[in-house]
């Protein structure tokens, strides 16, 4: 899509996902990971934590979802990684909790491969850190 | 007890070819909300130029992880995984993983450390076809909390 024509320290728009209990049992079936920290509110409590959090993987999930949204095309990403530095805890209630995206352009090359540079918040706090994402710009 | 560093540089036999399959790649996709048709619709993924559709980025965790226990549950590495705690992340393309693709994993320990009483280590997946091209490298890197906390 010509619309992608990014420039460096372009400021991408807040992006915002809701997270539940019924997410990460959906989350856990489909990926195959089943530590029930994810799931279990007595085995999170027993491990020191302060009840049930997300998946890792679901947040760069999202954090996959929020780039694929700004760039328009669900194939574009070359590379993704991510640094989990704090855990994101989902409360037992219909509304759950968010996490909340933006990025910055932190290059673009020659050969047109754009560098997002993310920031992951939950309830403000950053949940991932060195959140880069590269993606082919067409 | 810090975990050997000698197992740096050691390679796990290749996994049994995993089958990319339409329904998979739908129910994971549905799982992280996701509803572009790339994902979903067969007819828009060949529009855009695919065999069949194409799987979100994060979707090779679901073999990387599964390879994985051949090293976390190594007798002679001896890692707790009770106590492991998912550090980074990455996955590198080649191209695009699609419905229909056969893919074979190969898991290495890149690294191992131990500081502040903890041990990290690097793992790497190379997963490729059966034929040998490669498509996605997946690099997790996780912290083995020591005891002494």
């Amino acid at each position: 899509m010509s619309e992608m024509a990014y420039e460096k320290g372009q400021q991408l728009p807040l992006q915002t996902f809701r997270v539940t209990r019924a997410d990460l049992v959906r989350y856990a079936g489909a990926s195959g990971d089943f530590n029930p920290i994810h799931w279990s509110e007595r085995t999170a409590v027993g491990v020191g934590l302060p009840g049930v959090i997300a998946h890792g993987m679901y947040t760069m999930a999202l954090a996959g979802r929020a780039v694929t949204g700004w760039v328009g095309s669900a194939d574009a990403v070359l590379d993704i990684g991510v640094r989990f530095t704090r855990p994101v805890p989902v409360p037992d209630t219909d509304e759950g909790t968010e996490v909340e995206f933006t990025a910055v352009i932190k290059s673009v090359s020659e050969d047109d491969l754009v560098t997002f540079d993310l920031t992951a918040t939950c309830a403000g706090e950053k949940v991932l850190a060195q959140a880069r994402v590269v993606v082919k710009q067409i | 007890m810090p975990l050997d560093q000698s197992f740096t540089g050691r390679t796990y036999p290749p996994t049994e070819p995993y089958q990319v399959g339409r329904e998979k790649i739908r129910e994971f996709a549905t799982a992280i909300g996701a509803e572009d048709a790339l994902y979903h619709d067969v007819e828009a993924a060949q529009k855009a130029g695919y065999r069949d559709v194409v799987a979100p980025p994060t979707f090779p965790i679901i073999l990387s992880f599964a390879a994985m226990e051949q090293i976390v549950t190594d007798p002679e590495l001896g890692m707790d995984y009770t106590r492991v705690v998912h550090g980074d992340q990455r996955f590198s393309y080649r191209r695009p993983i699609v419905a229909g693709d056969e893919l074979v994993v190969v898991s290495s320990i890149d690294d191992i450390t131990h500081r502040g009483g903890h041990d990290f280590l690097t793992t790497r997946a190379e997963l490729a076809t059966p034929a040998g091209e490669p498509v996605v490298t997946v690099v997790c890197k996780l912290v083995v909390r020591g005891h002494g906390e």
